[in-house]
């Protein structure tokens, strides 16, 4: 294709592109480096049903006045990135000087809000990623060695999963382990403990997070894994089986490795996801325990006061971070391209 | 049977004539509502329906996530309600940022039928106009408290004692709920325990927050104490939850919203031995006299960006919302702030709690920061993992973090 037939080709997209992903990113990164106006008070009299009372009020017609002087707020610069509910630079720097063990100084960062929520996302993420790639590939040999009558139905109930939304699947869930649901009795049948609750500790709930993770994202990697199975060379195989390979030699040396850009399609794609873990937290009621980076960007745009400004520095380490995880992975995929190029 | 149909639609059709008539008498405007979602503002969403018709439009927004939507909708021009129904919390960021309009004029002109303590006056100027109070108080079970032989508590130290009793009675296991769930809900707590302290939440004249001390110690310890008679579930419960567990009869002590009372007393969702022995009364007090509770008032306000005439058809479709029939009515729905208000079984724990001398929640602009901070940060303190002086220094500091962004602190 001649270049310019290219570029008249790609120009809708790219235009697409350029005015939903980059000029919103753009303006994220503006806002993380402003903060709002000194807000003007005043004291005034306020009276209702419980009597009256001098209360602090901001003094709307003042601070609308700075505001339409300079509607993006003070700059700031990075200093929003580096305040205690971000990188806390300052914090992390004390509880190093004053740490008493390597121990003692994780517990203090852990304490911040950002270190905790990337803690528990980190985990998820690592966690996750390949046990969904695992348990995809197994429950994707399985289903192509199902005979063919079955393999429809037995394709649609793997895939359920995935159907369903996540905050409706988690929510379910989230009753069914409830000390009084089905799973949570059960389990406290089990372990004959009446007080154990999936809910309460950390750990049990960082637990039910993962499961719960890899039981929805598992049929995303099954599904892939299943059409990359279509395709293995059935020559490859056969020529295996005369050399006597046996059924695991043929899956290691023959089907792996026919499959392995397909694992890294899937890395990619659930290392992105995964950092961003977001709607199990809500549906399980899980910010006592666990938090991530965009449950923490959420939490700032609800309520009364919405903070978009620390949303937004949030949001661009967020951005840093999935950029840092992948980058291994695009790394590799660069070097297969040149590669092959040559 | 069709012409009876016929019969009541005629009926009806007479019935909403006249009291679009009479109630309301307006020729055209467009009245557009955002508010919370619970039975005393569907009711009053429900009176101002009626003045539909004839030019006039009422359509409603009702969504427990209202207080997300608020500040979005009416800074739009021409705003996308026409009026918000607040709380003494949700009023601030409206406040704030100029977003509601004076009512002065409104009600000198619709608003004879008010009486003087419904008006909410910031500086002089009627900004809303409340209709309902709630408070969050204490509920308890008579039956289970006399199988354990002890009186109810009036403190939260004969609650805690009340709850051990019943424990060893071997009568529950968890006596004790209250709304725990982490995030406002658990702010919430706090600061109902901390005005028992007596002390200020803010330096005097400043936006500096002043909880990081032993009154705040002594209320983070009375919450982790309660929590140990709650269920281990705690940090996941809100008022859904709080009120089903109460209505499954799984708690004889909780802490709960005035405006549950209603729905739990009646014969809906539960048996005849919980809500014949459920109790409504006065918040417990924490030091001394001081009632750790907060008062609330539910009214509604009128966005600044829509015209006149939309606004003085809101005020004055509202204002019918909240008249006395719609409020004989719905009598057991709320705590309504009404000359012809019946006090009940249901309003008892709000107006115990109100003579009791607790105060209003503060309507401060950076309440809602420090609320939020609460909320977050001592979740830790309650699991144990850090102490009550950790916890409140944690509070300061992400509360610090989130004014100087705001504008509030330097």
């Amino acid at each position: 294709m001649a270049h310019r037939t290219f570029f008249w080709f790609i120009l809708p997209s790219l235009a697409a592109m350029l005015l939903f992903i980059a000029l919103p990113l753009v303006s994220v990164a503006v806002q993380s480096l402003h903060i709002e106006h000194e807000q003007v008070l005043k004291v005034t009299k306020n009276c209702g049903p419980f009597g009256c009372k001098e209360e602090t009020t901001v003094n709307a017609e003042a601070t609308q006045m700075l505001r339409d002087q300079k509607p993006l707020g003070r700059f700031n610069g990075l200093n929003t990135y580096f305040d205690r509910g971000h990188l806390a630079t300052a914090e992390v720097a004390q509880a190093w000087q004053e740490r008493s063990s390597l121990g003692g100084f994780l517990a203090d960062l852990y304490n911040l809000p950002l270190y905790k929520a990337i803690g528990f996302t980190l985990v998820y993420t690592f966690v996750v990623t390949p046990l969904v790639i695992l348990l995809g590939l197994v429950i994707a040999l399985g289903v192509n060695r199902v005979t063919p009558i079955l393999k429809g139905p037995t394709i649609f109930v793997s895939l359920l999963p995935m159907i369903v939304t996540p905050l409706i699947g988690s929510l379910i869930l989230f009753w069914m382990i409830d000390a009084q649901g089905i799973i949570g009795k059960s389990l406290q049948y089990l372990f004959d403990d009446p007080e154990l609750s999936l809910k309460a500790s950390p750990a049990l709930t960082w637990m039910t997070l993962i499961v719960y993770g890899i039981w929805h994202s598992a049929p995303f990697a099954f599904v892939v894994f299943y059409a990359g199975l279509q395709t293995v060379n059935s020559d490859s195989l056969e020529a295996a089986q005369i050399d006597g390979a046996n059924r695991w030699q043929q899956l290691r040396y023959v089907v792996i490795p026919h499959l392995m850009p397909l694992v890294i399609f899937i890395s990619l794609i659930q290392l992105m996801d995964n950092f961003r873990v977001f709607e199990p937290i809500v549906g399980f009621s899980a910010q006592a325990n666990a938090t991530s980076l965009s449950f923490i960007i959420f939490n700032d745009l609800r309520g009364d006061v919405m903070r978009f400004n620390s949303a937004a520095a949030t949001s661009v380490l967020t951005i840093l971070g999935v950029t840092i995880l992948l980058l291994p992975v695009l790394i590799r995929t660069w070097r297969d391209f040149k590669g092959k190029a040559i | 049977m069709f012409l009876k149909k016929l019969a009541l639609a005629g009926a009806v059709t007479v019935l909403s004539g006249t009291t679009a008539l009479a109630g309301c008498g307006l020729s055209a405007g467009n009245v557009n509502i955002l508010g919370n979602d619970f039975a005393a503002i569907q009711a009053v969403v429900a009176g101002a329906g009626e003045c539909a018709g004839d030019g006039v439009t009422v359509s409603a927004n009702l969504t427990t996530e209202h207080r997300d939507l608020q500040v979005a909708a009416l800074t739009a021009n021409p705003a996308q309600y026409s009026a918000a129904i607040v709380a003494n919390s949700s009023i601030v960021p409206l406040l704030n940022d100029g977003l509601i309009r004076s009512l002065d004029d409104l009600v000198a002109k619709h608003g004879q039928g008010l009486q003087p303590s419904q008006l909410i006056t910031i500086d002089g100027k009627v900004m809303a106009v409340a209709f309902m109070a709630n408070a969050q108080h204490l509920f308890y079970r008579s039956d289970v408290l006399a199988a354990a032989g002890v009186q109810p508590p009036k403190s939260y130290e004969e609650v805690l004692a009340a709850a051990a009793k019943i424990k060893s009675a071997g009568l529950m296991d968890h006596p004790v709920i209250m709304n725990t769930k982490t995030g406002w809900n658990l702010g919430e707590e706090f600061v109902n325990m901390y005005m028992g302290t007596g002390a200020p939440f803010f330096k005097a004249g400043s936006a500096e927050v002043a909880i990081n001390n032993d009154h705040g110690v002594a209320a983070l310890n009375m919450l982790k104490s309660l929590t140990e008679y709650s269920n281990p579930d705690y940090l996941t419960y809100d008022s859904n939850a709080t009120a089903a567990v109460w209505e499954a009869g799984q708690a004889a002590l909780g802490i709960m919203w005035g405006s549950r009372g209603g729905p739990i007393l009646d014969d809906e969702g539960s048996t005849e031995e919980v809500t014949g022995s459920t109790v409504l009364t006065s918040a417990p007090t924490l030091m001394g006299d001081n009632v750790a509770s907060t008062l609330w008032w539910d009214g509604f306000t009128i966005s600044a960006n829509v015209s006149d005439a939309d606004a003085e058809a809101t005020f004055v479709a509202l204002v019918n919302g909240i008249s006395d029939d719609v409020v004989r009515t719905n009598n057991d729905a709320a705590v309504w702030l009404s000359a012809v208000y019946e006090p009940s079984a249901a309003s008892a724990g709000v107006s115990a709690t109100a003579m009791s001398g607790a105060n209003p929640y503060p309507m401060l602009p950076y309440m809602g920061l420090l609320h939020g901070a609460l909320g977050a940060e001592i979740t830790e303190f309650l699991q144990g993992s850090e102490t009550a002086e950790q916890a409140l220094a944690d509070v300061e500091a992400a509360y610090t973090a989130a004014a100087k962004e705001k504008g509030f602190l330097q």
